[in-house]
């Protein structure tokens, strides 16, 4: 097939992601976004399809069908809380595929693939002009060689991710030395892509790229706790991306650096709002602890008798009174599968002609966006569901706000106590409203450790015990006056 | 030589579209867009078919390719299949 149709066909998939991508800007047009995305994939997967020639399509053939099978079933079966672990390891398998399809590549242009572990070990005598002539051969080979490190970094790190999400690895694990230790790894698979470029028949090189490949991944996520989760799931949906783009330049093809790119760039805008949301750096994220709380807090000194605890008939009394209501859900709603009990206390809210809306904050859940899907499963409708910044400003016309399974992103220490650890990330400012309800199983600290002055003050009061049930029992009663 | 300026030049240009794009999806669409822009990157698919080896092709290129389409085709069908799932239910209302 002449080149340059496949190529102008390659050119309007290109568009029609990025018209894909621009539907997401609106809940409206978001369907019909991602329908022109898929159709962008299904032109340019076609395409390709035509344009090989002497394919040994049976490798190929059973790719697709166990591909299909596999990300068909994972698709309609999630649930839609389990979506962090979803997208963590589709990221994986883009890492995945990147990562073999350089492999594959650079075993082609040399020419003989090993068929033995041994036959690896021995380096091959190869013109560096099988990968291009001159500086040409260099790009290429260096480009094999970070495609190779970052897909093989995407595929341990998002499957590191996956278990921790699905708490299968509780605890974390770090290489000796942090930061120090990766440190030395990323420069050591750097040498090692060098001796590839340096020598391409170099097999042990690009053995030790992807082994220092995998075990980074491993090193760069174990350490990483649960609620840093967002941060380190938008960053390895930028690697997927990145190694797409990569892949595009080893083997020359445009929508895979257009598709690529914009992947790329996706997961970097995400983790830096997910950063600024935790007023944290990346390298913090990533490699540090969050910061020594100067002096020790004392959490007894805080709640000790200032604690005022309720049962959910009262709140349900306090609720008749009310005008305006703000549920504020975090990661606690999720585990606790409460987002359709959480909807029907709003809708009995509302029955009463209060209005309701819903407070979210950018780092509620594991991964960005989580409670807004969880609550539009739930039927909420989109436009209830406002963002930090423009909840923020009517807390002082709240009369009650309900904070079900959230609790650091409302902690008014990270505003007023300076010193302390999350001093200076925004937080939802709910202990401005006239009453505060917080729905928690104890007063036991959140991800951050701290104790949170919020629970002690007074006109905020407990609602301890399961999420789920406390809400469904607070409806109960406000639909039986 | 020129071809790879002109690759470079693709790469650099749809950066910054990608910056300009990104940054005006809702908060509220993060989710989708993650596992859009994951679906997005199955294009790797087109990758894995052209490097899934020709006839004749050492056994473990064949290996290398197999995975390799297999991995970007479910990012295909599972990225598009449950951003779909997820949009629909902000579409309900």
């Amino acid at each position: 097939m002449n080149p340059n149709f496949v190529n102008f066909i390659y050119l309007v998939a290109g568009v029609l992601f990025i018209l894909g991508i621009k539907g997401l800007t609106k809940p409206k047009t978001a369907v019909r976004g991602n329908l022109l995305s898929a159709v962008g994939m299904l032109l340019a997967i076609v395409i390709t399809f035509l344009s090989i020639n002497n394919v040994d399509y049976t490798y190929v053939i059973a790719g697709v069908a166990v591909g299909s099978i596999v990300g068909g079933v994972m698709a309609l079966r999630i649930q839609m809380t389990s979506m962090p672990q979803m997208v963590a390891l589709l990221n994986g398998f883009g890492g995945g595929a990147s990562l073999t399809i350089a492999l594959a590549e650079y075993f082609t242009k040399l020419g003989a693939a090993p068929t033995s572990f041994a036959d690896m070990l021995v380096p091959l005598v190869v013109d560096t002009s099988a990968f291009g002539i001159g500086a040409e051969g260099t790009f290429a080979l260096t480009a094999i060689g970070l495609t190779v490190l970052i897909g093989a970094v995407t595929l341990t790190g998002s499957l590191v991710a996956f278990t921790k999400l699905q708490e299968l690895m509780k605890k974390s694990y770090g290489l000796p030395g942090g930061p120090i230790g990766n440190g030395i790894l990323v420069i050591a698979a750097l040498f090692a892509i060098g001796s590839v470029v340096v020598d391409p028949g170099n097999m042990t090189g690009m053995l030790a790229i992807v082994g220092m490949g995998l075990l980074l991944g491993l090193f760069l996520v174990t350490p990483i706790g649960g609620a840093d989760m967002p941060v380190v799931i938008a960053l390895l949906n930028s690697y997927s991306g990145i190694a797409a783009a990569l892949a595009g330049f080893i083997l020359g093809n445009t929508v895979l650096i257009i598709a690529g790119s914009l992947v790329g760039t996706s997961g970097l805008i995400l983790t830096q709002i997910m950063c600024v949301a935790m007023n944290r750096s990346l390298a913090n994220v990533l490699f540090g602890k969050m910061a020594p709380g100067g002096e020790e807090i004392d959490a007894d000194e805080i709640y000790a008798g200032k604690v005022t605890s309720a049962q959910p008939e009262e709140i349900a009394m306090m609720l008749e009174v009310a005008k305006r209501v703000v549920i504020v859900p975090g990661y606690g709603m999720a585990m606790a599968q409460a987002q359709h009990a959480v909807r029907e206390l709003a809708d009995a809210i509302e029955a009463k002609g209060i209005e309701v809306e819903y407070g979210i904050h950018p780092v509620a859940g594991r991964m960005p966006g989580h409670m807004n899907v969880l609550l539009a499963e739930a039927e909420v409708p989109y436009d209830k569901l406002v963002e930090m910044d423009r909840i923020n400003p009517t807390f002082e016309d709240t009369d009650m706000v309900i904070v079900i399974g959230a609790n650091d992103v409302t902690n008014p220490m990270a505003r007023d106590v300076e010193g302390s650890p999350i001093y200076g990330m925004p937080i939802l400012n709910v202990d401005k409203a006239r009453n505060v309800v917080v729905i928690k199983r104890s007063l036991s600290p959140g991800f951050a450790g701290l104790p949170n002055p919020l629970f002690a003050m007074s006109h905020t009061l407990m609602v301890y015990g399961d999420g789920k049930k406390a809400v469904v029992e607070m409806t109960t009663a406000l639909n039986q006056t | 030589m020129e071809v790879l300026i002109l690759l470079l030049a693709l790469f650099a240009l749809s950066l910054f579209l990608g910056v300009e794009l990104i940054t005006k999806v809702p908060p509220t669409l993060h989710t989708p867009l993650m596992s859009g822009t994951n679906a997005v990157s199955g294009i790797t698919l087109v990758g894995a078919l052209l490097a899934a080896g020709t006839d004749g092709s050492p056994m473990l290129v064949n290996i290398l390719g197999f995975i390799a389409v297999t991995f970007a085709t479910i990012n295909v069908v599972g990225g598009y299949l449950v951003t779909n799932r997820m949009l629909a239910m902000f579409e309900r209302k």
